[in-house]
């Protein structure tokens, strides 16, 4: 089954997927600290509804889904000051008027026989179909997102840890978070034209909640997110093409199993 | 006369109508370590929050900071911070010791800067002050209370500030953390002749510590040596009716 891999189309799977696998945990590793885990399912959710807009105003649905993306992620930061104590309830808000707004779109759009079939494509993913164009688009996008990442980790961790102190200290907090919320709307967008919504939630949150069980220090637990999702993706791709399964569902399928087996050695060890 | 590093004058301070702070006079001098004390509610936090830049714009009167008008103000790497819910941060949270303590020398190396060796040595420093160094590589969130309250410290110190500000620094610490405490903020403005501020409700311990006194209540009420300080009439006009309360309070 391997010299499935001899093939452009399953190489450009491969490569976008991979870079998919390192930027949503490596994004996600600071949003589930945050207590904000959710925040990248309903990032996923707005997007499908901009998708969905997109394809009614017969524009390029990536770069409507996209600009919704970061309409949402500002206006999530706004959102989150006047619900303070419930900020999870904010990001429940968001993903019900999210999936409220693409289901309306959607069935207006198949009413009007506009790209019904399309759409599944952004729900599941559509990593078979990865264009060169994509690629490169998500190989720019990925680079540059790790770039920041790098050059503003010490302000992320410092925030991350204590949003106060790291105000008090001088840091330009608003800045930085501003920053980092259109970077967690783009990855997300972009993540989501290649493996699906499902994925791109799964992605964010999984791989992070396995780092978490065992990371010895931060700079470790970025570490073994990013390496937990680069694994399941890579595990996913070759499993899926073997058994000709569904390749977004078992991507997570794997990361939860990955998750599992970790927590579950954890336990063994702290019994024994 | 030394040199101030923080002058209030003539502030005032409100939420709406009612004033948090009113007319308070207050200058803490370079080498001073100052306990400032007052009761719930008393402005106490309203006061730290003007220093430390997280309120902005007083109703009335100046706030400076190391002569600096506090709006103008932009080297907060001079002033080091202590909350009171420090201590509170997630456990779960995956940083070691020397992580959290880098995060506090962020600022002073600017943004898209990566540590440099410096920085390292200065965590590295700043843990030897409080006593922590071997424990660098530890989760912060494995370490006993007290140990996590001088790492705090440590981060505090890393950025080399010249004052130290903490807010209600031994609640919630036994009674021996307490102890070692006040021997670690003694040794620190011996080897580094920093300026302190202790914020504090309860007088009982801060009054044998510092070297001034600053009552507040809305008002200024006292700002001298503690040794003058604790007539009845004193008490009473700062504490009013908590008098009861905080005399209970000092027994042990």
């Amino acid at each position: 089954m391997l010299e499935l891999f001899a093939f452009a189309f399953m190489q450009r799977a491969l490569l976008a997927g991979a870079m998919v696998a390192v930027i949503c945990p490596a994004i996600g590793l600071f949003l589930v600290l945050r207590r904000m885990g959710q925040f990248g399912d309903a990032l996923a959710h707005v997007s499908l509804a901009g998708v969905a807009a997109g394809m009614l105003m017969q524009a390029y649905p990536v770069a409507i889904g996209l600009a919704f993306s970061v309409a949402a992620a500002l206006g999530m930061d706004w959102f989150r000051q006047s619900y303070k104590r419930y900020g999870e309830l904010s990001v429940a808000i968001m993903l019900s008027a999210s999936m409220g707004l693409a289901v309306v779109l959607l069935s207006i759009a198949a009413d009007r026989g506009a790209g019904a079939g399309g759409v599944l494509s952004y729900l599941f993913g559509s990593l078979m179909t990865v264009t060169a164009l994509d690629l490169y688009v998500i190989g720019g996008l990925g680079l540059l997102v790790l770039l920041t990442l790098l050059l503003l980790y010490k302000e992320l961790l410092a925030i991350t840890f204590d949003e106060e102190h790291a105000r008090v200290s001088g840091l330009p907090v608003g800045l930085v978070n501003t920053i980092y919320m259109v970077l967690t709307a783009a990855v997300v967008a972009m993540a989501m034209r290649v493996v699906g919504v499902l994925v791109v939630s799964g992605l964010v949150v999984v791989p992070v909640a396995t780092a978490l069980q065992v990371a010895r220090s931060f700079r470790g637990a970025f570490a073994i997110s990013v390496g937990a999702g680069l694994l399941a993706m890579l595990v996913g791709l070759v499993v899926s093409s073997a058994l000709n399964l569904a390749p977004g569902g078992v991507v997570v399928l794997t990361a939860v199993a990955i998750l599992l087996v970790v927590a579950g050695y954890k336990r063994i060890r702290g019994l024994a | 006369m030394d040199e101030p590093l923080i002058q209030l004058q003539g502030v005032s301070f409100g939420y709406g109508n009612d004033l948090v702070l009113e007319d308070v006079d207050l200058t803490v001098r370079r080498g001073e370590y100052l306990g400032l004390i007052g009761p719930n509610g008393s402005g106490k936090t309203t006061l730290l929050k003007l220093v430390l830049g997280s309120l902005k714009g007083v109703s009335r009167g100046e706030v400076r900071l190391f002569g600096v008008p506090a709006g103008a103000f932009s080297d907060w790497w001079k002033i080091g911070y202590v909350a009171q819910k420090a201590a509170a941060f997630n456990t779960g949270f995956p940083a070691t010791v020397e992580e959290v303590v880098l995060t506090g020398r962020a600022a002073r190396r600017g943004l898209l800067r990566l540590y440099s060796r410096e920085d390292r040595h200065r965590a590295a420093e700043a843990l030897e002050q409080v006593g922590m160094l071997a424990l660098r590589d530890r989760l912060v969130g494995h370490l006993s209370g007290g140990q996590q309250q001088r790492v705090f410290i440590a981060r505090a110190l890393v950025s080399g500030p010249e004052l130290l500000i903490m807010d209600e620094p031994t609640v919630g610490v036994d009674v021996h953390a307490e102890g070692q405490f006040y021997e670690l903020i003694r040794h620190l403005r011996r080897q580094m002749g920093l300026t302190v501020v202790l914020v504090s409700h309860d007088i009982g311990a801060v009054g044998h510590e510092v070297t001034s006194l600053a009552c507040l209540n809305r008002r200024l009420f006292y700002h001298g040596s503690p040794a003058d300080f604790g007539t009845e009439e004193q008490m009473c006009e700062l504490y009013g009716h908590q008098v009861r309360a905080v005399q209970h309070h000092h027994h042990r």
